[in-house]
């Protein structure tokens, strides 16, 4: 579905399925230069169990219009705004890598939007080092290179993948080779300065899910301590083995872990 | 941190797409020699069918041994994915029948394998499907024989038999402009020698009988996808970014950004034409990547050796090889094909078809047969044979003269295949 938000079109991936106010929504947020398809399964999980699911498109991503937001909190609002244009008063609010920050900043600021709150690959502050930075700065084609090779464990890179056929590397580097020029740097930059994570998790008052990958090198679980600390009654589930492209190597077990916390209805 | 790095090439020809299998350790890739699998629950069975999960459920539309030899491919051509096929035909069929209906229009070079060539000019046809066959070295013509109706561009990376090289920058370049992709068929040069899509081609294809398995045992197929070729932006592509009726109304491009023609070609083609490959066919093929480059390096090693002593020979006509200055396409295959151009070439025998004839019953170690690619030296007549539903205009539009013996060099002792070649050759200026 598209829809005006802040003056531009903005997108979100329903499964082709009608928004239907009876039911509960969940609202899937993807990470740096990714779009909706990073949430593709589980999204679609949802919108054919119970709910509305809406895995959106950020500004200046996949099929949203506009320029890339440059922080956290904007990236928040405007997801705040989005709610708000498609008649969704709250929503169990899903967030992979960058995109756990912007729903975490979007229950912080908007409690009332956030029924529930699932942080994948999660580190707060979320720091980028100076060489990928660098490369996303000058487009460079080597920091797509270190996402993807950063963003999948060692046993992902050899492959296996549950979709059948697949070859996940493979398409997860041409995802990134989609996003527009900067946009992968806008990104990153935005979660380097983000400084609130802290501050904006003590304020959350819904019910929260944690999800690791032990093996994520972009977010380490030990990164997800200040989070946590800051939430005690979260919910934390680790994957062993697993890496930061936690959606795709364990597609499954993300799925089950979220209809605890998202609490669909069966259908 | 340093830069980290991909595995590469001959570790992914081991290793890509599988893991161990986890309940009995076994280090080679299993055989699921199975038609269907349990499911949980209702719930998951369903999901299944919808695809709100991933995993199998119908050994015609993917099966786990089949899965695991679709990743290779697409891990060392540099793709998002694959399908595996019953054959390289199936495979070409497939891509064509998810990319356009009746009403539309392919360009292809007119180098192509005689099974190619087939379904191209009579039987899709019959289903409104029409295609021109264009010289694949003149870019002009590529360029324009491009019609409103246009669905795709398609060659040979090295044209059978001629081994035209196909400039596939170029090509490519033409197909974009036109906001349309560009197919090839990879079984010449498979990814050890060229990455298609490295040079801007698309979607690839495979007869997988050929060097990626190496053993002759099997048919089989490999459809690839780049996942670069923007859908949605070409606007020419209907079946891919519309509701498809056949899949509650699904509209792939919306539900993969980069694995939409995937999606569709495995939802609607797998499933409504059932062209699939046998697991068993695809373990063994498996086993055959697992060696191919160091077959690929010996093929062409082989090759070099071969055609430096046919070269020498008196009996000896002509060589087509785009490694010797002689071929039109030398520079070409210098920047394109850097590691070799294959082990498939053709010459022609002084005297004719009689001749030719005489040389081909007069070999030992090379196998007379219709097949390429294979560990073994094969060789064969391709205007009787492969070729044979083409005319004499067709067949001199491909390279092909009545005299023209096609060679597979294969992995023998090359000193073993000069002595048989050499022999051959005195027996058929005796005719």
């Amino acid at each position: 579905m598209k829809l005006p938000v802040d003056g531009k079109q903005a997108y979100a991936y329903t499964a082709g399925r009608a928004l239907d106010a009876k039911l509960p929504s969940v609202v899937f947020v993807h990470g740096a230069a990714n779009d909706h398809s990073a949430f593709l399964l589980q999204s679609r999980y949802f919108a054919y169990h119970g709910c509305n699911a809406l895995a959106v498109d950020l500004p200046g991503h996949g099929r949203s219009e506009g320029a890339p937001l440059t922080t956290i909190g904007a990236m928040g609002d405007w997801l705040a705004s989005f709610m708000g244009a498609a008649g969704i008063p709250s929503a169990a609010l899903v967030g992979h890598s960058m995109g756990s920050l912007v729903a975490l900043e979007c229950a912080a600021r908007h409690p009332a939007r956030a029924r529930a709150l699932a942080l994948i690959g999660t580190s707060a502050p979320m720091p980028v080092g100076d060489a990928l930075l660098g490369a996303a700065r000058e487009d460079s084609h080597a920091a797509l290179d270190m996402l993807n090779i950063w963003g999948h464990s060692a046993t992902a890179q050899l492959g296996g993948n549950t979709v059948p056929g697949m070859w996940m590397t493979g398409a997860n580097v041409r995802l990134l080779e989609r996003a527009k020029p900067q946009v992968l740097h806008v990104d990153l930059k935005a979660c380097h300065d983000y400084a609130d994570g802290r501050t904006s998790a003590a304020k959350v008052r819904c019910p929260v899910l944690f999800v690791l990958g032990s093996r994520d090198m972009m977010t380490p679980p030990r990164t997800a301590k200040d989070l946590q600390a800051a939430i005690p009654e979260a919910r934390t589930v680790v994957f062993e083995g697993t890496g930061h492209a936690l959606m795709a190597e364990r597609p499954d077990g993300v799925l089950e872990a979220l209809i605890g916390v998202v609490g669909a209805p069966k259908s | 941190m340093s830069q980290p790095k991909y595995l590469r090439f001959d570790t992914l020809s081991l290793h890509a797409g599988q893991q161990p299998d986890p309940q009995f350790g076994a280090r080679a890739t299993p055989i699921y020699q199975t038609t269907a699998y349990v499911f949980k629950d209702t719930d998951q069975a369903a999901s299944l069918f919808n695809m709100e999960r991933a995993g199998h459920l119908y050994s015609r539309i993917s099966n786990p041994t089949n899965a695991v030899l679709e990743e290779r491919i697409a891990a060392l051509e540099g793709g998002v994915g694959a399908i595996a096929t019953a054959s390289g035909q199936a495979a070409m069929h497939l891509a064509i029948a998810t990319l356009m209906g009746a009403g539309s229009h392919v360009v292809a070079s007119h180098s192509l394998y005689g099974g190619s060539h087939n379904l191209l000019a009579y039987t899709l046809p019959r289903f409104g499907v029409e295609t021109t066959f264009v010289n694949p070295r003149d870019l002009a013509a590529w360029r324009g024989a491009i019609r409103a109706n246009t669905r795709l561009l398609f060659g040979e990376t090295l044209g059978n038999p001629g081994l035209d090289v196909l400039d596939i920058p170029a090509v490519a370049g033409i197909a974009h402009g036109a906001k349309l992709p560009l197919l090839v068929d990879s079984t010449f040069t498979t990814p050890y020698l060229m990455r298609p899509f490295d040079l801007g081609a698309d979607l690839l294809f495979h007869s997988a009988t050929k060097f990626l398995s190496g053993h002759g045992i099997v048919i089989g197929g490999l459809l690839v996808d780049g996942g670069a070729f923007d859908w949605d932006a070409s606007g020419n592509f209907a079946t891919l970014t519309e509701p498809y009726a056949g899949f509650h109304g699904m509209d792939f491009t919306e539900e993969s950004t980069v694995a939409a023609f995937l999606l569709r070609a495995r939802r609607e083609g797998l499933r409504d034409f059932g062209a699939c490959m046998s697991p068993t066919t695809a373990f063994h093929i498996l086993q055959g990547i697992e060696t191919l480059p160091l077959r690929m390096q010996r093929h062409v090693e082989n090759t070099r050796k071969v055609i430096a002593f046919l070269s020498r020979q008196a009996a000896v006509e002509s060589i087509g090889y785009p490694e010797l200055e002689s071929h039109p396409d030398h520079a070409l295959a210098r920047k394109l094909l850097p590691r070799g151009c294959g082990a498939v070439f053709t010459f022609s025998v002084k005297g004719g078809r009689p001749a030719g004839r005489k040389f081909i019953e007069s070999l030992r170690v090379f196998s007379h047969l219709a097949n390429v690619g294979d560990a073994k030296s094969l060789v064969i007549h391709p205007a009787t044979t492969t070729h044979f539903r083409m005319d004499d205009a067709a067949l001199a539009a491909a390279g092909i003269g009545p005299g023209t013996i096609r060679l597979s060099i294969g992995l023998e002792d090359p000193d073993d295949l000069i002595e048989d070649l050499s022999g051959a050759l005195r027996a058929s200026q005796k005719v």
